[in-house]
């Protein structure tokens, strides 16, 4: 188990600079995000489009922004759990609260601050009939590792870059591979799209375009035993297969954030202005995530959030006691 | 045209009949969330995340850009009748109506 002053709950812009100004007051973070790569939704919605509202900078691109922070915040050497979808938050004694992730990782923090954004970052599902009685049983959203699929008949659904991209590398790797595609072309990189039409005329892959998805079928074990497909104006047909990857871009769902028993009002969760405590003492909340008067959903006010935040979080956390106010121009930035 | 009649058939069924006028140079994501439907249109309107999204019935409307094409594109159940409502303008709405549907998925 993992032991930290202040557990961050998302690693979006704001999550980020909280852990910059919890370490002036010489408070340790550890940034929990289910998402493998820090900056949210400048990492996975916008991070090659330029933003125009931070102060000091004219313009620069979200995912700079981002390279940034984390520059200004490894003086504090914060911790980082990425890959790690937070779903259990409870108090345990001592004051202190129990962060659990879904794979089982368990953080201890005197206080936690959820930057959760709009919400979890979460796979685009195909609507297909059973699709969530074979997660993990042959479908999978996101390749951590791609040796797993060795040797493996492999179907992969999507015509984005990630698509192509991965039809790419596990064309080293898979057994049997097969990219279905519900459009007649790709509008992702050319080069990318090329290349996988090559290796589709070279019978190292099977390319289905125009085709969709149908059904999956499952053998008696429960595991993924093949996918039927339908290419337009032909009949369905099924294709032997042990794993499914539906890549289809990721899309935010508030997720389990919902059920910690915050006051919540149209889905963001209500804070007091003064240090962005939630109705929950020792809880804090930052970022999109949170609403109150006058709320606006940007990073800017995201970064003044997180520095009465981490005020509020040191009086929680040392009994009420008031941390001294100093100009970092004062103190320089010491590491923890 | 100063005004634009938009037939919105919400997830529920329900239909209605809205007018909004074309002078403010709203897009539809605008004008539906305006009108209290409660879109996430998450990026803001920039064909970047598909919260917008609704199903075109009827009515003459520009062709989708570029961009609306792409994101359209990675969707796991892309219509051939999507629609990014962020991407139409009222104004070109050249019937000067439509009709459509909203998208019950939630992205
Ligand atoms: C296209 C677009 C353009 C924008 N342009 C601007 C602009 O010009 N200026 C501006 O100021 N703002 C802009 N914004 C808004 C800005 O991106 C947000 O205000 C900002 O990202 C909020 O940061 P955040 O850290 O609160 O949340 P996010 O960036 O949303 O990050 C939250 C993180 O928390 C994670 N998370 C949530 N729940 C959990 C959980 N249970 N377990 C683990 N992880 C979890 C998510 O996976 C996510 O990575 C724009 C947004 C978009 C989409
Ligand atoms: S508002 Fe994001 S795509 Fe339309």
């Amino acid at each position: 188990m993992l032991e930290t002053d202040v557990c961050i709950i998302g690693a979006g812009p704001v999550g980020l600079f909280a852990v910059f100004e919890l370490g002036l007051l010489r408070l340790k973070a550890y940034v929990m995000d289910t998402l493998p790569v820090v900056g949210g939704q400048l990492a996975e919605i916008y991070p090659r489009k330029p933003i125009y509202d931070i102060p000091g900078y004219p313009s620069i691109l979200a995912g700079d922004l981002i390279d940034r922070l984390m520059e200004q915040i490894a003086p504090f050497q914060p911790g980082f759990g990425l890959g790690q979808k937070v779903v259990g938050l409870e108090a345990v004694e001592g004051g202190r609260w129990k962060v659990q992730s879904e794979n089982g990782e368990v953080v201890l923090a005197g206080a936690v601050v959820i930057a959760g954004g709009l919400g979890c970052f979460e796979p685009r599902k195909p609507d297909l009939p059973g699709l969530a009685a074979l997660e993990g049983r042959g479908v999978t959203y996101m390749i951590r590792d791609p040796e797993v699929f060795r040797g493996r008949r492999v179907v992969l659904a999507g015509g984005g870059d990630s698509a192509l991209d991965w039809t790419l590398q596990l064309s080293e790797i898979a057994g049997d591979l097969t990219l279905v595609h519900r459009n007649s072309s790709f509008r992702g990189a050319p080069e990318s799209a090329a290349r996988v039409q090559a290796l589709a005329d070279a019978g190292r892959l099977r390319l289905l375009t125009s085709t969709a998805l149908v059904s999956l079928e499952a053998n008696a074990a429960g595991n993924l035993s093949s996918v039927t497909v339908q290419t337009q104006g032909q009949p369905a047909w099924s294709l032997e297969a042990d794993d499914l990857i539906p890549l289809y871009g990721l899309t935010p769902q508030l997720g389990p954030i919902a059920d910690w028993g915050m006051v919540l009002e149209a889905s963001a969760i209500q804070v007091q202005t003064d240090n962005f405590q939630t109705s929950v003492p020792g809880i804090f909340a930052i970022g999109d995530i949170n609403t109150y008067p006058g709320k606006l959903k940007l990073i800017l006010s995201g970064f003044h959030e997180a520095a009465l935040m981490a005020h509020g979080a040191y009086r929680h956390i040392h009994g009420g006691a008031k941390p001294s106010f100093k100009y970092t121009t004062v103190t320089g930035v010491n590491g923890l | 045209m100063q005004e634009v009649q938009i037939t919105v058939i919400d997830v529920c069924g329900t239909v209605k009949e809205l007018v909004f006028p074309t002078r403010l140079g709203l897009s539809l994501m605008e004008a539906l969330k305006s009108a209290g439907y409660p879109l996430e249109a998450v990026c803001g309107g920039m064909a970047l995340c598909a919260t917008c999204r609704v199903e075109w019935q009827e009515g003459a409307v520009s062709e989708p850009n570029e961009a609306e094409l792409d994101m359209l594109d990675t969707l796991p159940d892309q219509q051939p009748a999507s629609r990014l409502s962020c991407q139409i303008r009222l104004e070109s709405l050249t019937d000067g109506q439509a009709i459509l549907r909203l998208n019950p998925t939630k992205f």
